[in-house]
């Protein structure tokens, strides 16, 4: 397998990795730079869990290669927060139990805020639509809408 | 001594989750996300491609020709058996394949990659057999037999295999007298009904590593609902000491039953014996997580019911025939728990119920969420609608009537204990206006309401044992032992909530010692049953009451006062008498100095607690009769708004009422959570779900054909309902809720749609299409 160098940030910071040609950006992130917050819940582009900002839009990280991501910029969940201040979606997450096994939680925390960043003022039912790409098994949802409902009001 | 039926904070309070920051920052470790280093190898299974078949010859060379494959094990490697409550399953198949998945072997290889295609080159030789699709083939005399070797399996002994038959289990009651029963009656209902298998889906599938050093210890690093139950089942395969297996399990990505007891886990643990001192990761993709662990069993349900014309339910007959699948170590209990709770929580005089768990060329069947009891009650509730329509009763008012009571003689013959599933129905109703029509949305979308009740006790061995330490440190930070697993239901919170509350120290000092691991954590038998809150917390609250009573101890001795007048308040020992106060600070690891500088007293304090129950007795193997079966029952009510769409069939639930009798809410905010989430996952299942399985096939094991709820199918409005009827043994006298707001949905789902169309259907999902086409009928 050929091998590659490529040159990208993540979270803010510069990073330079060796990787082959045929590895995810996923596996990347995981397993070359052992940022672990975003999970791997089918590897087919079906569940959100692995989703992370991708120049800003949210991408499956399972579906992409690592070398596309040559000179991106990607935030993945460990980069939500700022100087030990929680993001105001990660902060209604914990207030209304936003969580429960917290499997999806990265996921949906992400897109969440590509979302925001898109659309400061979502309806609930663009907040659904938003989503619907992030399976949940344990939340049944609710909650996680509400948290993002009301991370927007208190923008 | 802390009276545990009095609430003290921060018991009662809707703490926030207590592991949610780690969660949201993913901080928070995964079993997937442990570092092996370099040295890590990785696994893949072969598994057979046919529901049914005789190994005739596997042949390996090839694939151990590829450059970088390190091992290769099968059945041969470990011809015993495993098996929770029977032992009737292989680690790798050895002589037989019963299922399309079923492991023949697995790939040790440098990676992920290399070990899939090495996959490809096992070539095995397979003589096919005809296969059981249909747990009522399996039944039939001349049906092919799945496990001739039935009679040699070891069982617990409340678990009835019936050798050289289909059935691994015949759990029966006779209660009363049946037939005279139905004479008696004015009004009799009877139906079939069909529940397929479906998949836990958790979001996180299956992840176990194993490594086998040198010197023969072993250790499993997994996410499990089980560690200490997988430590000795797989011990028992092996032949090892429990001492000498070792497993960590982290936080659960979801398990909902799927990573109970063991499964995969056990693979791993094999394939890593063949290389020693070098970790395996064995981890399944998607698609085989939808049918290569556990899925829900499958059910056809017969039941008869009778009433007279007063509404009193007077006659229950019903057979269960469990589509198990291949393996039943686990299924073969809840075909008991189908049985002994077989009535539903009604109180009817004269009941015969057959339970019978049958071998199938099925996927294996396993626990889920409800264990049984969302299959049984979605056919039992949808009759109690059919019998009050003919009796001309609001089923309210049926249920009412006929529902279990604090005094009410169960099925199994127990008096039912203190318990308040009337006022969960008058609840719940209310909350959705019952009895008051309500316009639909549109003219072509039609409204209906409709309520399911449900009782479900955990099911599991008699004694299933929780225990606990609870350590004090320098700073008076609190650490909590104890061996149950976080799989998102909050155990961490309300442990943590607890033992605060027993120890007498704010909550923000507990810590929880995790991962959970069997060689430094305190035993729990499983994550499973809905148990921990009421066994777990039993185990914790005493460990908590014990370190407490060492603190008091040696500060009444330090203060020459007596224990009774000392009592400990937001981390300080406080006296009532003398009105001195110690913090706890130091003084829980560094003990006290004795008067005039002669030495100290107390050291490092240390409480140990355990509970398990020791009142739960057995039934008669032919009446399903004994004193006490089970533990308790939490039992609850679900009340659905729904409108339907009559030009596409299409189902929108307006609003869920969920009333449910939790003992205590230990975290009022928290139950509510649960309720929630299982009303959403007993939508989805009601709506959505069916492995679809042809000749034994599962045509559609990934997301895009197995389609669960998303978040655009979120239900408008649910409304939690907690209702507290004290569990006498339970820590301020809570009972368990995880599993249990899943079980009246999809029947009360089936009943507000007959409400609204006039359509009963008997087999889920409620597709659109399926209800689509029978209101042309
Ligand atoms: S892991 Fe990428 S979408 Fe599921
Ligand atoms: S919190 Fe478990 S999958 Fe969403």
């Amino acid at each position: 397998m050929s091998q590659h160098e490529i040159s990208l940030t993540v979270n803010g910071s510069p990073e330079r990795v060796t990787v082959p040609s045929n590895m995810t950006l996923l596996t990347m992130l995981r397993e070359v730079l052992v940022l672990t917050g975003t999970k791997n819940g089918c590897a087919a582009g079906e569940c959100g869990a692995c989703t992370v900002l991708f120049n800003g839009e949210p991408v499956n990280s399972c579906m992409m290669l690592a070398v596309e991501a040559d000179g991106a910029n990607i935030v993945t969940v460990e980069g939500l927060a700022h100087d030990g201040t929680l993001d105001r979606i990660q902060q209604k997450f914990v207030e209304l139990t936003g969580v429960q096994c917290g499997f999806c939680t990265p996921g949906m925390l992400i897109s969440a805020r590509a979302l925001l960043d898109r659309n400061p003022h979502p309806s609930a039912a663009q907040i659904q639509d938003a989503l619907r790409g992030n399976l949940c098994r344990c939340t049944g949802y609710t909650r996680v809408v509400e948290a993002v409902e009301q991370a927007v009001s208190i923008s | 001594m802390p009276d545990t039926m009095n609430p003290i904070t921060p018991v009662g309070e809707n703490i926030p989750r207590v592991d949610a920051v780690e969660k949201v920052t993913g901080a928070a470790k995964f079993a997937d996300d442990f570092q092996f280093g370099p040295g890590l190898l990785y696994g893949r299974l072969v598994r057979s491609p046919h529901p049914h078949a005789i190994i005739k010859k596997i042949d390996a060379s090839k694939a151990l020709a590829l450059p970088g494959v390190k091992a290769i094990a099968t059945g041969a490697d470990t011809p015993g058996y495993i098996g929770l409550y029977l032992q009737d399953r292989h680690i790798f198949a050895t002589d037989r394949v019963r299922y399309i998945g079923d492991p023949v072997a697995g790939i040790v290889a440098t990676s992920e990659e290399i070990a899939e295609q090495a996959v490809k080159l096992v070539e095995v030789e397979y003589e096919v057999l005809p296969a059981v699709t249909d747990p009522l083939d399996a039944m039939k005399a001349d049906a092919p037999i799945l496990h001739p070797e039935l009679g040699k399996y070891q069982v617990a002994n409340f678990i009835f295999p019936k050798p050289g038959t289909n059935i691994s289990n015949h759990f029966k009651i006779r209660k009363g007298d049946v037939e005279k029963g139905f004479a008696e009656c004015d009004v009799i209902v009877e139906g079939e009904f069909r529940v397929p298998q479906i998949q836990h889906v958790p979001i996180e599938p299956h992840i176990a590593t194993a490594l086998a050093d040198q010197s023969g210890k072993i250790t499993l690093w997994a996410s499990s609902q089980s560690p200490f139950a997988q430590r000795n089942l797989i011990a028992k395969a092996l032949h090892i000491g429990q001492g000498d297996i070792r497993v960590v399990a982290p936080y659960i990505g979801g398990g909902f039953g799927s990573k109970a007891g063991v499964s995969m886990e056990a693979c791993a643990v094999v394939m890593a014996m063949k290389v020693p001192g070098r970790p395996v990761k064995l981890r399944l993709t998607r698609e085989e997580e939808f049918f290569t662990t556990f899925v829900r069993q499958g059910l056809v349900a017969r039941s008869k019911l009778g009433a007279s014309k007063t509404g009193k339910i007077l006659a229950m007959k019903t057979e269960y025939y469990w589509d198990a699948g291949a393996y039943t170590e686990y299924g073969v209990n809840m075909t008991r728990a189908g049985g002994y709770s077989s009535t539903g929580p009604y109180e009817i005089p004269n009941v015969q119920a057959d339970s019978y768990c049958c071998y199938t060329n099925h996927p294996v069947g396993g626990p889920m969420r409800g264990f049984g009891m969302p299959e049984i009650h979605w056919g039992i509730e949808q009759l109690v609608d059919q019998l009050a329509e003919k009796l001309k009763i609001d089923p309210r008012d049926v249920r009412l009537q006929n529902c279990v009571k604090t005094g009410s003689e169960i099925v199994t013959g127990w008096k039912m204990h203190p318990i308040g599933l009337d006022k969960c129905i008058e609840k719940a109703t209310a909350a959705i206006n019952w009895g008051k029509h309500e316009p639909a949305s549109a003219p072509h979308k039609k409204r209906g309401k409709g309520l399911a009740i449900m009782w479900k006790a955990p099911a599991m061995t008699p004694n299933a044992g929780s225990s606990s330490y609870v350590r004090l440190n320098e700073d008076a930070t609190v650490t909590i032992g104890l061996g149950g697993q976080e799989i998102g239901q909050g155990t961490h919170t309300v442990m943590a909530q607890m033992a605060a509350a027993a120890l007498g120290v704010p909550i923000e000092w507990i810590r929880i010692a995790t991962p959970v691991d069997t060689l430094y954590s305190p035993y729990e038998w499983q994550t499973v049953a809905s148990r921990l809150t009421w066994s777990m917390g039993n185990a914790v609250v005493a460990a908590a009451q014990n370190a407490r009573q060492q603190i008091l101890e040696l500060v009444a001795e330090h203060w020459n006062e007596k224990v009774e007048d000392l009592d400990i308040k937001e981390g300080k020992v406080i006296s009532y008498k003398s009105e001195e106060s110690l913090p706890l600070q130091n003084m829980v690891i560094y003990g006290l100095p004795k008067e005039g500088d002669c030495g100290w007293r107390g050291g490092p304090i240390v409480g140990r607690g355990n509970f398990m129950p020791t009142y739960v007795t057995g039934l008669d193997a032919e009446t399903g009769q004994g004193p006490r079966a089970v533990v308790h029952y939490t039992v609850g009510c679900q009340a659905v708004d729904l409108e339907v769409d009559t030009e596409t069939g299409q189902i929108e639930v307006l609003r869920v009422a969920a009333a449910f009798d939790v003992g205590k809410a230990i975290n009022p905010d928290q139950v509510r959570a649960q309720m929630e989430g299982g009303v959403v996952q007993g939508l989805s299942s009601a709506l959505f779900e069916q492995l679809k399985l042809k000749n034994g096939k599962p045509v559609n094991p990934s997301f895009v054909d197995y389609r669960i709820a998303t978040s655009v199918d979120m239900v408008r409005e649910i409304i939690p309902i907690i209702v507290e009827t004290a569990q006498d043994d339970g820590p301020w006298g809570a009972r368990g809720i995880g599993e249990h707001a899943m079980v009246p949905t999809a029947p009360a789902i089936a009943n507000a749609i007959y409400d609204a169309v006039g359509v009963r259907l008997s087999s889920m999902p409620l597709s659109a299409e399926k209800i689509f086409l029978a209101m042309q009928k």
